[in-house]
């Protein structure tokens, strides 16, 4: 039938463009926001972005430089959490486990990497905004520090597992320790895959927003030490995007180009110092 | 071993340990406070549609209904293109195309979801009030679906822009999925006289199905737990409605709305209990998930070592 093998013929080539429009759409949708945000936050960032503090409703101008100090507190103390529990976990799991202890760990993590960002951030409330009865910077990088350890530990040991075995047992036949093996010859041979990993985690929770509403909370001024109320750049966004002003959906938009500036670099950089780790050739 | 070994042992596993215990805490804690409602309520939480603070009537089902109506409008929209790209990066496209259009949808998922957020309050609703809401109420009016005021912000919005962020994750992992289906497969289809179209479709989807429907769970377990994205264009009333243009509310957005206003123990009690329903049902989604997705890839390896 050359009639219905047209037909066929048309069927699949009729389909098979539909897949490509469809990862056409898929992947345009990127183009669009980053075009979006440079185009509406583009004009609205100007040098008082980094540097005022918020002006008062109706008075124009202003910034975000006490969001900006308070995101960036806010993930020095994630990664002070979330990286050494991660790594050394990693480690654990990798190196010294076995058996149901791993399991088990391995299936923690997967369970807190599931639970909802809104979710982590009740437990930061419960753990630490209610004993010291008030938020503070303090629990918005415990929450934080919380979602960086599930990325962070599964695959830091990911690529803690793919050192070959040769390099481990050179190390072990030269008399060195189990821990001395680990210190100076797998981790340093992993050490792209980790720092790729550490990378990834930090972007994810540098545009978390969910978890620091009732940790974090907010503040229209700058944040002393650690354990006062801050203000943060995702926060501010959606603060800022809700609010009836026309001003502040400006300061939205230039708070939205620089976040997400800051997490797509980041991503890109992990992203290339992993291609660059599996370029090197193994002999 | 020696004693260095055991001590960086001790060490290591004390870290591993603390994962451990802070997940068995972070559920103790969930049970524990909600402990009042639970009590109080007893299973009429989940049945009871009246949320009133003020007279300590707390009921979640206009929640959990926004919630899985938004979500079920995300899969609606986010499965057909997300698989059909998936097949395009897998089956299709040469092997840079298909890793530099990865390299994007990687980007993609790494967008935060107040950035979604912000898009979708200054572009998606607006775009939602004067064109697509008007236009779906004139041609499919007649389905209560489409029907009742024009507000841009509601269930429909939330789902569309829940579509948009669930797309990269299904892309991703279908993709993963497809290029592990053995290369006889495609082969054998192909030598039988079938189509291109037709080996995929016929023979390698079906082949993929159980990790294709893994990250379609995965999606889904997103879906029901995203909060600011959600919460910004939802429009943030506990009402239960049959049209998609009505506003609505979802768990994770009343927690996310409410908390630091909440006043009375029963009352944050009654979001921390919302926060319990929300942690179960994406545990039990994601171990789904991960359960077909692994069992598929072991099928194709398995397959292709034989």
């Amino acid at each position: 039938m050359s009639s219905n093998l047209r037909w066929r013929k048309f069927v699949s080539g009729f389909m098979l463009t539909m897949t490509g429009v469809c990862a056409l759409v898929a992947v345009s949708v990127l183009f669009f926001i980053l075009g979006y945000l440079v185009f509406h936050g583009g004009t609205s960032i100007s040098w008082n972005f980094f540097t005022k503090l918020p002006a008062p409703v109706g008075e124009g101008g202003g910034g975000m430089a006490n969001a900006i100090v308070g995101s960036a507190k806010l993930l020095l103390l994630a990664s002070l959490i979330g990286v050494p529990v991660g790594f050394f976990g990693a480690i654990y799991l990798a190196e010294f486990g076995g058996g149901a202890t791993t399991f088990v760990v391995r299936y923690a993590a997967d369970l807190l990497n599931g639970v909802p960002s809104i979710v982590i951030g009740i437990f930061a409330y419960g753990l630490v905004v209610l004993p010291f009865k008030h938020f503070s910077t303090l629990a918005g990088g415990f929450a934080l520090g919380l979602m960086m350890i599930p990325v962070t530990l599964r695959s830091t040991e990911e690529f803690l597992r793919g050192v070959p075995r040769a390099l481990r047992e050179a190390a072990m036949a030269l008399g060195a320790s189990k821990w001395k093996t680990v210190a100076t010859v797998i981790v340093p041979a992993a050490y792209r895959g980790i720092l790729t990993a550490v990378l990834l985690a930090f972007a994810r929770v540098a545009g978390e927003t969910a978890p620091l509403l009732f940790t974090a909370f907010g503040n229209r001024f700058w944040s002393p030490g650690w354990d006062q109320p801050t203000s943060s750049l995702p926060v501010m966004i959606f603060t800022y995007a809700i609010a009836p002003y026309e001003d502040w959906h400006r300061q939205a938009w230039a708070a939205g180009l620089v976040l997400l500036g800051l997490i797509l670099v980041i991503n890109i950089v992990a992203r290339a110092i992993l291609a660059r780790g599996i370029a090197v050739p193994r002999s | 071993m020696r004693e260095g070994d055991e001590i960086a042992r001790l060490i290591t596993f004390l870290f591993a340990a603390s994962v451990v215990l802070v997940t068995l805490l972070l559920v103790f804690e969930l049970w524990q406070g909600s402990v009042l409602p639970r009590h109080k309520f007893g299973f009429n939480f989940f049945r009871t549609s009246v949320w009133d603070p003020i007279f300590d009537q707390f009921g979640a089902l206009p929640f959990i209904y926004g919630t899985l109506v938004t979500a079920g409008v995300a899969l609606v929209i986010a499965v057909p293109l997300g698989i059909g790209a998936a097949i395009f990066l897998a089956e299709l496209a040469p092997a840079r195309v298909s890793d530099t259009l990865e390299f994007f949808i990687d980007l993609l998922a790494a967008v935060p979801s107040v950035i979604y957020g912000l898009l979708g309050v200054f572009i998606v609703v607006p775009l939602m009030r004067e064109y697509i809401q008007p236009a779906l109420k004139n041609t499919l009016g007649f389905l209560p679906l489409f029907q009742g005021p024009v507000y841009g912000v509601g269930l429909l919005t939330a789902g569309i822009v829940l579509a948009i962020m669930v797309i990269p994750y299904i892309i991703s992992v279908s993709r993963e999925v497809l290029l592990s289906v053995p290369r006889d497969q495609r082969e054998a289809a192909l030598s039988l006289g079938s189509t291109h179209w037709e080996s995929t479709w016929k023979v390698v989807v079906p082949f993929a199905r159980g990790g294709i429907m893994g990250s379609i769970f995965l999606a889904l377990a997103r879906a029901l737990g995203e909060t600011m994205a959600v919460t910004m264009v939802i429009g943030n009333a506990p009402v239960i409605s049959a049209s998609l243009f009505s506003p609505g509310d979802s768990i994770a957005s009343v927690i996310a709305n409410q908390f630091t206003e909440a006043t009375g123990d029963l009352y944050l009690q009654s979001l921390i209990e919302l926060g319990l329903v929300l942690f179960l049902i994406t545990f039990i989604l994601n171990g789904l998930a991960r359960l077909l997705i692994v069992v598929t890839s072991q099928k194709g390896s398995a397959m292709s070592n034989a």
